[in-house]
C-alpha cells in the first residue's frame, strides 16, 4: 500500500479534514449558541434558533470526539502532550462543553422563564468559551508551548493557565470565535425568516470583516513578531520516531520558510481573507446559501494555513526546540496509520452520507408558529 | 493525598458516573426500537405512543451520558499522559474506530429519531431506530475493546527506540477473549438496565390504576426482554469468570479472598470476612467445588492462591530489576554483547520491574525492603473486590426472579393483580446500576497497581501535574457532576409521574417533530 512517509502525510492531511468537519459543522452550532441571547430577542426566537440545529448539534459534536480519538491513535505524544500541558484550558472547555447536550435537551421541557434562561446561558458558554479556547490553544501552538521530555519520554510541562493568555494568542481565539459566530450567522439565514434572519444578517455580515482583518493581523504578526521554528538535522521520515533525536532553530521569520519555498501556498491564507469578504457581501444581498459556502471555505483556509505555516511541525517546544513534536516523529506505528486509514477510507465517506442525508430530511425553515404548534415535540 | 490516588479518584469518579447513564441507552435504545416494531408490524398506533413516551425518558437520559462521555475521551490525555503516550498506538485506535463506525451514526440519527417522525416513512423511522439502537452497541464494543486490552494486553509490544508500546496485531487487540468476553456481558447488563427501567415505572402505573393499556404492554415487553437478557448476563458473566482464571488470575484470587492455592476443584466463598492483616477469611461459608469449575472448567486444575500469586510476583520483579537495567542500556548505546538476547527473555517481566519505581530511584538496584513492597502491593485489596462481587452477583439473581416471576404474570395476562410483584418490581429500580457500578468496580480495582495489566503501573501512568491541580478540577468535576445528576433525577421523575397520558401521548396523536411542507422558502 503506501509508505510510512506517505501514511504520516495522509494522516497530516486527515487531521486537518477532522478539524475542518468540525469547524463547519459544530462551528455553526456554537455560533448560533453564541449569538442566542444576542439574536433571540425572545424565547420563541430562541427557541426557532434552538430547534434549526437540534437534529443535528449531536452528530456535529462527534466532529470534535473524533478529531480527539484520531489524535489519539495517529499522534499519540500530540495528544498526550497538548492535553496534558492544556490541563486548565481543556478542563474549562469541557466544563463548557458539559452545558451544552443539557441546555439542548433539558431547557424546554419547563416552561418555567427562569429555567431556561438559565439554560440559555448554558448554551452560550458552552458554545463561546470552547470556540474561544480552541483559537488560545492554536495561538500558542504557533508560538511554541514550554515542555520538554526526559529519557523515558515522560513529559515535563512548565507553564499554567496565565501563560496560555499572551496577546497573540487571544487575538486567535477571538478569530476563532467570531468565525464561529459568523458561520452560526449564515446558518441561521439559512434556517430562519423575518426578523431572526435580519438580525444574523446584519450580525454576521461585520464579524467575517472582523474575522478578515484579525486574520490578516494575525499574519503579519506572525511575520514580523515571532520566531518561527525549523529543522535543521536530516529528519528521517521513513524511519522510526525519534521526537528527541533532532535539531531545531528557532529564529524570526522561520515560520515563512514553506512560502518562500512554494509561493502558491500564498492562494491558501489569500483565499481565507477573499471567503471572508465574500461571506460579509453575500449576506448583505441576502445570498445566504453562498454566505454559508464562503464562510465554510474561510475557516478551512484558516485551518489550513495554520497547518501549512507550521509544516513539519505540530507542537514546537520553547523549553527545548529539540523537542518539538512534528507530523514526522509524532506520529503511531506504520500499522496503527495503516488500519486507521482504512478505517477512515471506509467510514468517512458513509458519515457524509447520512450526515448529508439527516440535513436533507430536516430541510426547510423555521418559524415562531411552528414552534407554538409543535410546542411540546421540540426543544 | 498524592498525585497518583487524586488523578484515579478522578477518573473513577467520572467513569462511574458516566456509567449510570451508558447501560439505560444501552438497553433502551434496543426496547425503542423493538416497542416500534410492533407498531410498524401491527399498526396499533400505542406502541408509536410507548416509543415516544419512553424515548422522551431516553432522552432526558442521553443528553447527561453525551456529557459524561466527553469527559472520559479528554481525561486519558489530561490526567493520564504517560499512559496515553506509552500506549497510545494501540489505545487510542479502538477510541477513534468507536467515533468513525459507531458515535457518528449513533448522534446523527438520535436527532432524526426525535425530530423525524413526521419526515419519514413509517419504516424509514423504524431503520433510524435501529440503526440508533445498533450504533450504540457497536460504540460498546469499542470501548471494550479498548478497556479489554488494558486488563489483557495482546497485540502489541514495547519499541525501545521510541518507548512506546507498538501494535504489532489488530486482530489480537479486537478478538482479544477478555475484550469478547466483557462486550457481551456488559451490553447486556444494559439491556437489564433498559428492561428493570421500564418495568419498574410501569408497574408504579399499574399500581396506581393509570395508563393501564400503555403500562401492561410496556410491562410484558419488559419482563420478556429482561429474562433473556439477565440470563445472558449471568452465563456471559461466568464466562468472565472463565476468562480471569485464564488470564487475570490476581484479580480471580482477590473477588474470592483465595488466600492461598487449595487443592482442586477450589470451593466458592459464599459468605465471609476477608482479613486482609492475617490473610485469611474469616467465618467463611464455602460450597466445595464450584469456583474451580467456574474458573477452569475442571475438576482437577488448581485456581491459585494470593500467596503463590505473590511468589510468582517477587520472581517476575527480580527479572523485571533485570529487563530494566538492560533497556537503560540499550537505550543509551552502551549495551554489551548478548544484551538484547538476554532482554528479549525478560522483557515480558520489564512491567514489574517498573512496579520498583514507586519505591525506588534505582530499579535497577533496589532494595530487598523495596522489593518486599512491590510485592505486597501487587495484589488489590481484598475486601473491596470480594464484597463488590457479591453485590453484583446478588443484584443479578434477584433480578433473574424478579423477570421470571414478571414474564410468568405477564403471559397470564394480569400482573396488575399481584401488587405485591408490581412493588418488587418498583424497588428493584437501583438494582440494575448497583449491579453495573458494583461490576465496573470489579474489573477495574481488581487490575490495580496496573494502569495496563502486567505492563504499565497506574503510578507511572499519570500526568505531569501538580496534586493541587488535579485535587481543583476533581471538586469542580464533583460539584458540576453532582448538580447535574439531581437535575436529570428530577426531570425523569417529573415526566415519569407525568405519565404518557400527562404528556400529551395519548390524546394528541397528530403532535410532530417537524412540519413536512416548510413554512416558506422565499429568499
Amino acid at each position: 500500500m503506501m509508505d510510512y512517509e506517505t501514511l504520516r502525510f495522509v494522516w497530516w492531511v486527515l487531521i486537518g479534514v477532522l478539524l475542518i468537519g468540525f469547524a463547519v459543522t459544530d462551528g455553526f452550532d456554537m455560533g448560533v449558541g453564541t449569538l442566542l441571547k444576542v439574536v433571540g430577542r425572545n424565547d420563541l426566537e430562541r427557541r426557532v434558533m434552538i430547534n434549526s440545529m437540534a437534529p443535528h448539534w449531536d452528530g456535529n459534536q462527534v466532529w470534535l470526539v473524533t478529531a480527539g480519538g484520531a489524535l489519539f491513535a495517529a499522534w499519540p505524544p500530540v495528544y498526550a502532550t497538548a492535553f496534558n500541558g492544556f490541563y486548565f484550558a481543556l478542563m474549562l472547555t469541557l466544563f463548557a462543553l458539559f452545558l451544552r447536550p443539557l441546555a439542548f435537551d433539558y431547557r424546554s421541557k419547563l416552561d418555567n422563564p427562569t429555567w431556561r434562561s438559565r439554560w440559555d446561558w448554558g448554551l452560550t458558554i458552552g458554545s463561546a468559551v470552547p470556540a474561544l479556547i480552541f483559537g488560545v490553544a492554536f495561538g500558542n501552538l504557533l508560538q511554541g508551548v514550554p515542555f520538554q521530555f526526559d529519557d523515558y519520554l515522560r513529559l515535563e510541562y512548565q507553564g499554567g493557565l496565565l501563560g496560555l493568555l499572551n496577546p497573540f494568542a487571544l487575538l486567535a481565539g477571538l478569530l476563532s470565535l467570531l468565525m464561529f459566530v459568523t458561520h452560526g450567522a449564515a446558518w441561521l439565514q439559512l434556517k430562519t425568516e423575518g426578523e431572526l434572519r435580519r438580525r444574523s444578517a446584519a450580525i454576521g455580515s461585520l464579524t467575517a470583516l472582523v474575522c478578515a482583518a484579525l486574520f490578516v493581523l494575525g499574519g503579519v504578526w506572525l511575520l514580523w513578531g515571532i520566531d518561527g521554528y525549523q529543522v535543521t538535522s536530516v529528519i528521517d521520515t521513513q524511519g522510526y520516531n525519534d521526537t528527541t533525536g533532532k535539531i531545531v532553530a528557532v529564529s524570526a521569520g522561520s515560520w515563512m520558510t514553506n512560502y518562500s519555498r512554494f509561493p502558491l501556498l500564498w492562494l491558501l491564507p489569500i483565499l481565507g481573507v477573499l471567503g471572508f469578504v465574500l461571506c460579509a457581501l453575500t449576506m448583505k444581498l441576502g445570498r445566504h446559501a453562498l454566505a454559508f459556502t464562503s464562510s465554510a471555505v474561510a475557516m478551512a483556509m484558516v485551518v489550513v494555513t495554520t497547518g501549512v505555516t507550521m509544516f513539519p511541525f505540530v507542537m514546537p517546544s520553547t523549553l527545548n526546540p529539540n523537542h518539538s513534536l512534528t507530523m514526522w516523529d509524532a506520529t503511531a506505528s506504520e500499522l496503527t496509520l495503516k488500519i486507521m486509514f482504512v478505517v477512515v477510507c471506509i467510514f468517512v465517506p458513509l458519515i457524509l452520507l447520512y450526515t448529508a442525508w439527516s440535513y436533507w430530511v430536516m430541510r426547510g425553515r423555521l418559524n415562531e408558529q411552528f414552534i407554538r404548534d409543535n410546542d411540546k415535540a421540540l426543544y | 493525598m498524592d498525585i497518583v490516588e487524586l488523578s484515579r479518584l478522578q477518573f473513577a469518579f467520572t467513569a462511574m458516573v458516566h456509567f449510570l447513564f451508558v447501560p439505560l441507552t444501552l438497553g433502551l435504545s434496543i426496547l425503542l426500537a423493538i416497542m416500534e416494531t410492533v407498531y410498524v408490524m401491527t399498526g396499533k398506533t400505542i406502541y408509536r405512543q410507548m416509543t415516544k413516551f419512553w424515548g422522551k425518558l431516553f432522552g432526558i437520559n442521553f443528553a447527561l451520558g453525551v456529557t459524561t462521555g466527553i469527559a472520559m475521551e479528554f481525561q486519558f490525555g489530561t490526567n493520564w499522559s504517560y499512559y496515553s503516550h506509552y500506549v497510545g498506538d494501540i489505545f487510542g485506535a479502538p477510541l477513534a474506530i468507536e467515533a468513525l463506525m459507531a458515535f457518528f451514526l449513533e448522534s446523527t440519527l438520535v436527532g432524526l429519531f426525535f425530530f423525524g417522525w413526521d419526515r419519514l416513512s413509517k419504516e424509514k423511522h423504524l431503520a433510524v431506530t435501529w440503526f440508533m439502537a445498533l450504533a450504540t452497541n457497536m460504540s460498546a464494543l469499542w470501548i471494550l475493546v479498548a478497556n479489554g486490552w488494558m486488563q489483557h494486553p495482546v497485540g502489541s509490544e514495547l519499541n525501545l527506540a521510541t518507548m512506546r508500546m507498538e501494535l504489532t496485531s489488530f486482530a489480537e487487540v479486537l478478538l482479544n477473549p477478555v475484550a469478547q468476553v466483557k462486550f457481551v456481558h456488559t451490553v447486556s447488563a444494559g439491556y437489564v438496565t433498559g428492561a428493570v427501567f421500564v418495568l419498574a415505572i410501569s408497574s408504579w402505573y399499574l399500581l396506581k390504576g393509570r395508563e393501564i393499556a400503555f403500562a401492561r404492554r410496556s410491562f410484558a415487553i419488559a419482563s420478556a426482554f429482561g429474562l433473556a437478557s439477565v440470563l445472558s448476563v449471568i452465563v456471559l458473566g461466568d464466562e468472565s469468570g472463565y476468562e480471569l482464571g485464564d488470564v487475570q488470575k490476581v484479580k480471580l484470587a482477590a473477588i474470592e479472598a483465595e488466600w492461598q492455592t487449595h487443592p482442586a476443584p477450589a470451593a466458592f466463598t459464599l459468605f465471609g470476612l476477608p482479613n486482609e492483616s492475617e490473610q485469611r477469611t474469616d467465618l467463611a461459608i464455602k460450597i466445595p467445588g464450584v469456583m474451580g469449575l467456574i474458573a477452569t472448567r475442571s475438576l482437577d486444575t488448581e485456581v491459585m492462591g494470593i500467596r503463590e500469586l505473590k511468589q510468582e510476583h517477587r520472581e517476575r520483579i527480580v527479572n523485571g530489576q533485570e529487563a530494566y537495567a538492560l533497556m537503560q542500556r540499550l537505550r543509551s548505546g552502551e549495551a554489551g554483547e548478548g544484551d538484547q538476547t538476554r532482554f528479549e527473555e525478560v522483557r515480558s517481566d520489564l512491567g514489574y520491574g517498573l512496579l520498583l519505581s514507586a519505591y525506588s530511584d534505582d530499579v535497577a538496584n533496589a532494595t530487598a525492603a523495596e522489593i518486599n513492597q512491590a510485592v505486597e502491593a501487587s495484589i488489590p485489596k481484598v475486601w473491596p473486590l470480594f464484597w463488590s462481587f457479591r453485590a453484583m452477583v446478588a443484584a443479578g439473581f434477584s433480578m433473574l426472579l424478579l423477570f421470571a416471576l414478571a414474564l410468568w404474570h405477564s403471559v397470564r395476562r394480569q400482573p396488575e393483580k399481584s401488587p405485591w410483584l408490581l412493588r418488587f418490581a418498583l424497588f428493584s429500580l437501583p438494582l440494575p446500576w448497583i449491579a453495573c457500578e458494583a461490576g465496573w468496580f470489579v474489573a477495574e480495582y481488581g487490575r490495580q497497581p496496573w494502569a495496563i495489566g502486567e505492563i504499565l503501573p497506574v503510578h507511572l501512568a499519570i500526568s505531569s501535574l501538580t496534586a493541587e491541580q488535579v485535587l481543583t478540577t476533581l471538586i469542580a468535576i464533583g460539584v458540576l457532576y453532582t448538580t447535574f445528576v439531581i437535575i436529570e433525577m428530577w426531570l425523569m421523575q417529573h415526566f415519569a409521574r407525568k405519565g404518557p397520558s400527562g404528556s400529551g401521548y395519548l390524546e394528541d396523536d397528530t403532535e410532530s417533530g417537524y412540519p413536512i411542507s416548510t413554512p416558506s422558502r422565499e429568499v
